[in-house]
């Protein structure tokens, strides 16, 4: 490469890095701004919305409910979908097809479009068994579904299943054991990974509960935005901060593992989105 | 001699897999096959059946309620917003991805960039329009500062709280999903493509319009299509930003499910409905034509 164009690509690598980073970067520290001004114009820099989120009853049982409604979908998730991956994996391999593209297709259809569907069942499982804003985690583990398949599809790749699985069973284990006893500890990576991206996505959903009615924690920061600015922005910093942690984490993590052993696999571009590159 | 004559050794084998037993295998896939069934193909099918009933009976009228200016209105602007987000999101993350792709692949930057891309194409909703809101919303930072400087960006009317502005917060997550999506195409064009090109006396302009350039453009078509998806799909980002009125189909959708309002048409919602999964099917196809043409020589 000559000098010219080394310089070329250079300057264009710098601006190009440079106004980047300025349009991802400004709105975040934004918020913080927004989130620190004192009433009035000039007024001294104030932590006064932060201090004063814990005064919102509302907002408060909201956030406890994302938190209770972030737990119940990652441990339901588990439950419903490790048994039923490695069970295929091992013993009817003809469905593998059927269960991936179940759990994809949450991500050809639009969220917006699953509510439509979703509220007549909502109607009637508040008529007849509870209305409770948990009853939500129903809904979210199908939300979640393409997003945890993936985590533990690539923790079960990694993973000699079937050995482990008929080393136990020649030593009398069960199914009940193969499964929670044997196989998940060995997977623990994958499983955490699976967990925080659930804890991720139902922190941030707000599509399902705004329209089935019920005061998740962004369906809260938004009703509250209209009247008092300064403290949803304060939270919305705030959950925002969690996801990104919680996400960086899981996204090193899994950077780490990928290069240990990777194995090329057909997928949705859009989890990769998740996976931070294409594995 | 051979087991099959001795009946001791023939009722020692494992039993045959399904065979006259009752098909236990297949028990172990039910609860999960019901759940999904419940949660995600009875909503589905709910839509689709819902588009062609009402009034007790199966009906087209859904779809000639359709007929209505505001929605057809709402349906050319979702398009036209998804279609210009998407450009715009795959012509800046192509760039973007370019700028990654000729640093150091095993580099620090690329590294955060990519994590960073992770987490921000998930990044949507009411924190994502709020963050915008604090930043060029009408006492936002950017605003304060512009307005201080003599500019005024809302001199023509303020444009962040409709379709234009959502072009502007949806590149947000677009252009980290197309660095995501593009960066594995990228990375797939070899140094020594350049200098055959070169080699045999052609110019960088030759390079990108014979070479690269024709490599490139089904990945880059396919991921254009896959932002135009996202986009369309997007509901949580536009409703914050937006407070009234029927400007997307998803606002419109959510409006008419909304029964406070007193305009609560269920039958028409799934018409809408099912006009998405459409639009968002015939997409999805497109990319994954194109996807396979891509992977073609991506190996």
């Amino acid at each position: 490469m000559n000098r010219s164009r080394r310089l070329k690509l250079q300057v264009f690598r710098v601006v190009v890095f440079v106004v980047m980073g300025a349009f991802f970067l400004v709105p975040i520290g934004a918020m913080f701004e927004f989130s620190t001004r004192g009433v009035g114009v000039g007024a001294p820099r104030t932590l006064v919305s932060w201090t004063t989120i814990a005064t919102y009853p509302d907002l408060v049982a909201a956030i406890v409910a994302s938190l209770e409604l972030a737990a119940i979908t990652s441990v339901a998730m588990l439950f419903l979908l490790l048994p039923t991956m490695i069970w295929v994996r091992l013993r009817v391999p003809r469905l593998n097809r059927v269960v991936e593209s179940l759990c994809l297709l949450p991500l050809t259809i639009p969220a917006i479009v699953l509510v439509v569907g979703l509220l007549p069942v909502y109607r009637w499982m508040s008529d007849n068994f509870s209305n409770s804003i948990l009853t939500l985690a129903f809904a979210y583990v199908i939300l979640v579904l393409p997003y945890t398949y993936r985590a533990l599809d690539a923790g079960l790749s990694a993973i000699n299943v079937k050995t482990l699985s008929e080393a136990a069973r020649s030593l009398g284990a069960g199914w009940g054991t193969v499964i929670f006893r044997v196989i998940a500890p060995n997977m623990s990576g994958a499983i955490l990974n699976a967990c925080l991206l659930s804890v991720a996505l139902v922190l941030g959903e707000f599509t399902f509960a705004n329209i089935l009615s019920y005061v998740n924690v962004q369906v809260a920061i938004n009703q509250l935005g209209q009247a008092n600015a300064g403290v949803s922005i304060a939270v919305s910093v705030a959950s925002l901060l969690f996801a990104f942690i919680l996400l960086m984490v899981l996204s090193f993590v899994g950077a780490a593992r990928r290069s240990l052993r990777s194995k090329p696999r057909a997928s949705d571009p859009r989890l990769e989105a998740v996976w931070g590159q294409k594995a | 001699m051979t087991a099959t004559g001795n009946p001791a050794i023939e009722s020692a084998r494992r039993p045959r897999e399904g065979g006259r037993r009752l098909p236990l295998h297949w028990v172990g896939v039910a609860p999960f096959l019901a759940y999904a069934g419940l949660f995600l193909l009875l909503p589905t099918g709910i839509v689709v059946a819902g588009a062609f009933t009402g009034n007790g009976g199966l009906t087209l009228s859904n779809f000639s309620t359709l007929n209505q200016q505001y929605l057809i209105k709402a349906f050319i602007s979702s398009i036209g917003l998804s279609a210009v987000s998407a450009v715009v999101g795959a012509a800046l993350g192509a760039l973007f991805a370019y700028a990654v792709a000729t640093g150091n692949p095993r580099g620090v930057l690329r590294r955060i960039v990519s994590s960073a891309c992770g987490v921000l194409a998930q990044f949507g909703g009411v924190t994502l329009a709020f963050a915008f809101i604090a930043t060029i919303g009408g006492a936002g930072f950017i605003t304060l500062w512009l307005q201080s400087h003599g500019i005024d960006p809302y001199a023509k009317g303020v444009w962040l709280y409709e379709v234009p502005g959502l072009v502007l917060v949806y590149a947000y997550f677009q252009i980290p999903l197309m660095v995501l999506v593009f960066l594995p195409a990228l990375d797939g064009i070899r140094p020594q493509w350049r200098e055959a090109t070169e080699s045999l006396g052609g110019s960088t302009w030759h390079y990108w319009r014979y070479v690269a350039g024709p490599l490139l453009l089904p990945a880059f078509l396919g991921a254009t299509l896959l932002l135009f998806a996202n986009a369309f799909s997007a509901y949580a980002t536009a409703a914050a930003l937006i407070s009234q009125g029927d400007p997307i189909v998803p606002i419109a959708i959510a409006n008419l499910l909304n029964s406070e309002i007193g305009i609560a048409e269920p039958g028409l919602a799934k018409a809408l409905a099912l006009g998405m999964i459409v639009i968002v099917a015939v997409v999805m196809t497109l990319y994954a034509v194109l996807q396979q043409r891509t992977a073609r020589w991506l190996r």
